[in-house]
């Protein structure tokens, strides 16, 4: 007796297992991370406005120059109207004595800080990236002399000898044709930052590289007979692509905070070119009687940090997921 | 580990000695003109003439280099004025501005700084470890998570925002503290606390955040290891399993940032010693870069580095008495 045994006529599909790759699955753990999403919206929203800074200054009819002596009253320039002069035409209120418009001025603020942070971040890690791969591929002497010349760079307290220079470097930076004042401030410090700052990138780089040419991708590059820049840009640096973000991220805010503090200071970007430091450092005078003088700016400059490091933290998970830090 | 000990100190040697030639060039190579840096805000062509050669900077760049390395061991001699100045070893350099020897004015600004960064130091060290224990401890819970919270603003924050806020919320708004006017502890210790509490505070804050993270992670891995589970089993008191073997396994790392932060500290807070007006390190250097002062600049930057450098000798010997593995490395 035969058995009939129903033979479906088309094999079930089997379920299809979407290939993802590294990047998509970094992308989809930083997606769940709340804070650092709601971070990176607010940093795309302070990006913009400081990109679209002119245009909606003159939308609603500021300008971080101009003095205002209908915003202050005759006699010592006090701001007329509560909390420094905040009004619908004034949103932040007025400067002190000039009648400068605060909202305008910490959009040019946020404009210049952005640009020295971001432009020293990416020298610093090209910089970082090139020598820490030279160091670790390299090893032996070139390996030993840099690590000293690290060791020597990161003997230097940061902040101080960002300052101690700013003399000496502004000087011949203004010799060499940059214009004199902030052109070349901005210059120097874009400059001092990145020379400064690679070496504790180069550590890390160095750190991974040295780990990853012993892996079996990069010995069976060599056997096949790839060149040595090959097997550094094709086989060693995409491997590097996660300290490289997660530092990045990191350095950014550094940055942003070490701008400030030196215009803070008297010796970053001067008045009249607006600075986060330099109005912070003007609300000393007033924020007895005006607290918004402090609160404002200090505020949205510690917004603007903190949120990169929830970003940057977020990144950290989202690649190293052994690294988590719950 | 004599011969670790004498080539890690051969190494330091030949350090500072690159460095002192590192800041030689960074500061006399790099400017355009050396002596308008030494000359001040109000600089008349006389002064800056009168300094040039005051200071040597007329003579050839090599020879500069010379008086300088040879003043710091055996001491120089400045010319210019009515009588040579005398400059013993080890010489930093003289001020023409402030007509004083540069290792005079460090020596002044030395006690401030010192005494900020030791009290800073105790509060984070105390702060730091302990609510990083508590946060291990409390791992994925509320406060866990509050703790975090807080370090991840303690790190973030500008810090010379967070003395400002400070400022205005205890001295100007609650008044429970007069604006800070530095004094020597051994002549006024009452006023000696008003006016370093709260600059100790803001250094705190600031450092031990990384502390609280640092101390965090360490004592989690630790709680995960053999070691503890086999405490535990023995019927030790947890006090005893978290004090004695937990932290103590995570503690080198701790102690190393420890040596260098402070070393660090030990150079000048400037933005802490500037906000309260504190006569340190800090604000010695500011002063001299905000009123052009080169061999001040050029002083502190020696020194500080130079404290750097050597707090990393001694932190890697301490470590390699503490783990015998670093010796053969």
């Amino acid at each position: 007796m035969a058995i009939d045994v129903a033979v479906p006529s088309t094999p079930i599909p089997a379920p299809e297992v979407a290939g993802r790759s590294l990047r998509q699955l970094a992308w989809a753990r930083f997606r769940k991370d709340r804070a650092a999403m709601t971070s990176l919206g607010v940093l795309a929203f302070l990006f913009l406005i400081a990109i679209f800074a002119p245009l909606i200054c003159s939308w609603i009819g500021v300008d971080p120059y101009t003095f205002n002596s209908s915003a202050i009253s005759d006699d010592g320039g006090k701001p007329v109207g509560a909390w420094g002069g905040i009004s619908w035409q004034h949103p932040f209120g007025v400067e002190w004595g000039t009648g400068r418009d605060i909202f305008a001025r910490l959009l040019y603020g946020l404009r210049i800080s952005l640009m020295i942070s971001i432009i020293a971040t990416t020298i610093t890690v090209v910089l970082g990236t090139f020598f820490g791969i030279v160091s670790g591929y390299a090893g032996g002497k070139t390996d030993a002399i840099l690590g000293r010349f690290m060791d020597l760079i990161l003997a230097f307290p940061f902040l101080l000898i960002v300052l101690a220079l700013s003399g000496a470097f502004t000087q011949r930076i203004t010799a060499l044709g940059v214009p004199e004042g902030n052109a070349s401030r901005i210059v120097y410090l874009i400059l001092i930052f990145s020379l400064f700052g690679w070496p504790y990138l180069s550590r890390i780089i160095r750190g991974q590289v040295l780990s990853l040419r012993e892996r079996e991708f990069v010995e069976s590059a060599t056997a096949m007979g790839a060149s040595g820049r090959r097997i550094l840009f094709k086989e060693i640096l995409p491997n590097l692509w996660a300290p490289i973000l997660v530092y990045a991220s990191l350095t950014l805010p550094t940055y942003i905070g070490a701008e400030a503090a030196l215009s803070f200071l008297g010796v970053g970007i001067l008045p009249p070119e607006p600075s986060f430091g330099a109005i912070l450092a003007d609300s000393v005078n007033y924020f007895k009687l005006v607290p918004s003088y402090l609160f404002i700016p200090g505020g949205i400059l510690a917004i603007l940090v903190v949120t990169f490091n929830l970003v940057g933290d977020g990144v950290r998970d989202a690649l190293d997921p052994r690294a988590a830090r719950s | 580990m004599t011969g670790y000990v004498t080539r890690r100190v051969l190494i330091m040697v030949l350090m500072l000695l690159v460095l002192t030639f590192a800041v030689f060039i960074l500061f006399n190579l790099l400017p355009a003109d050396v002596a308008r840096l030494t000359c001040g805000k109000i600089c008349t062509p006389q002064t800056l003439e009168a300094n040039r050669i005051k200071l040597g900077l007329d003579q050839p760049v090599l020879m500069q280099f010379w008086y300088f390395f040879k003043g710091l061991f055996v001491g120089r001699e400045y010319y210019g004025g009515d009588a040579p100045i005398a400059c013993p070893a080890p010489c930093l350099g003289y001020s023409f501005q402030r007509n004083e020897l540069v290792t005079t004015l460090i020596g002044q600004r030395l006690p401030a700084t010192i005494w900020l960064a030791l009290g800073a130091f105790v509060f984070w060290m105390v702060g730091g470890i302990s609510l990083g224990i508590y946060s291990a401890l409390r791992r994925g819970k509320w406060q866990d998570k509050s703790v975090m919270g807080v370090s991840l603003i303690g790190y973030s924050l500008p810090s010379f925002f967070l003395g400002l806020v400070m400022i205005y919320v205890v001295i100007i708004q609650l008044k429970l503290l007069p604006f800070p006017r530095y004094v020597s502890p051994f002549e006024n210790p009452v006023q000696f606390f008003q006016a370093m509490l709260l600059p100790w505070i803001v250094l705190a804050i600031l450092y031990a955040a990384f502390y609280m993270r640092l101390t965090r992670s360490q004592m989690l891995d630790a709680m995960g290891e053999d070691f503890i589970r086999t405490a535990r089993a023995k019927g030790l008191p947890e006090r005893t399993v978290i004090g004695r073997h937990a932290l103590r396994a995570g503690l080198t790392p701790i102690v190393t940032a420890a040596g260098l932060d402070l070393a660090g500290l030990l150079g000048g807070a400037i933005i802490t010693e500037a906000l309260f007006s504190l006569p340190g390190i800090g604000t010695l250097a500011l002063s001299a870069v905000v009123n052009p002062d080169q061999p001040i600049i050029v002083g502190t930057v020696l020194i500080t580095s130079a404290f750097i450098i050597i707090a990393n000798l001694i932190v890697d010997l301490l470590y390699a008495a503490i783990d015998p593995r670093v010796r053969l490395a």
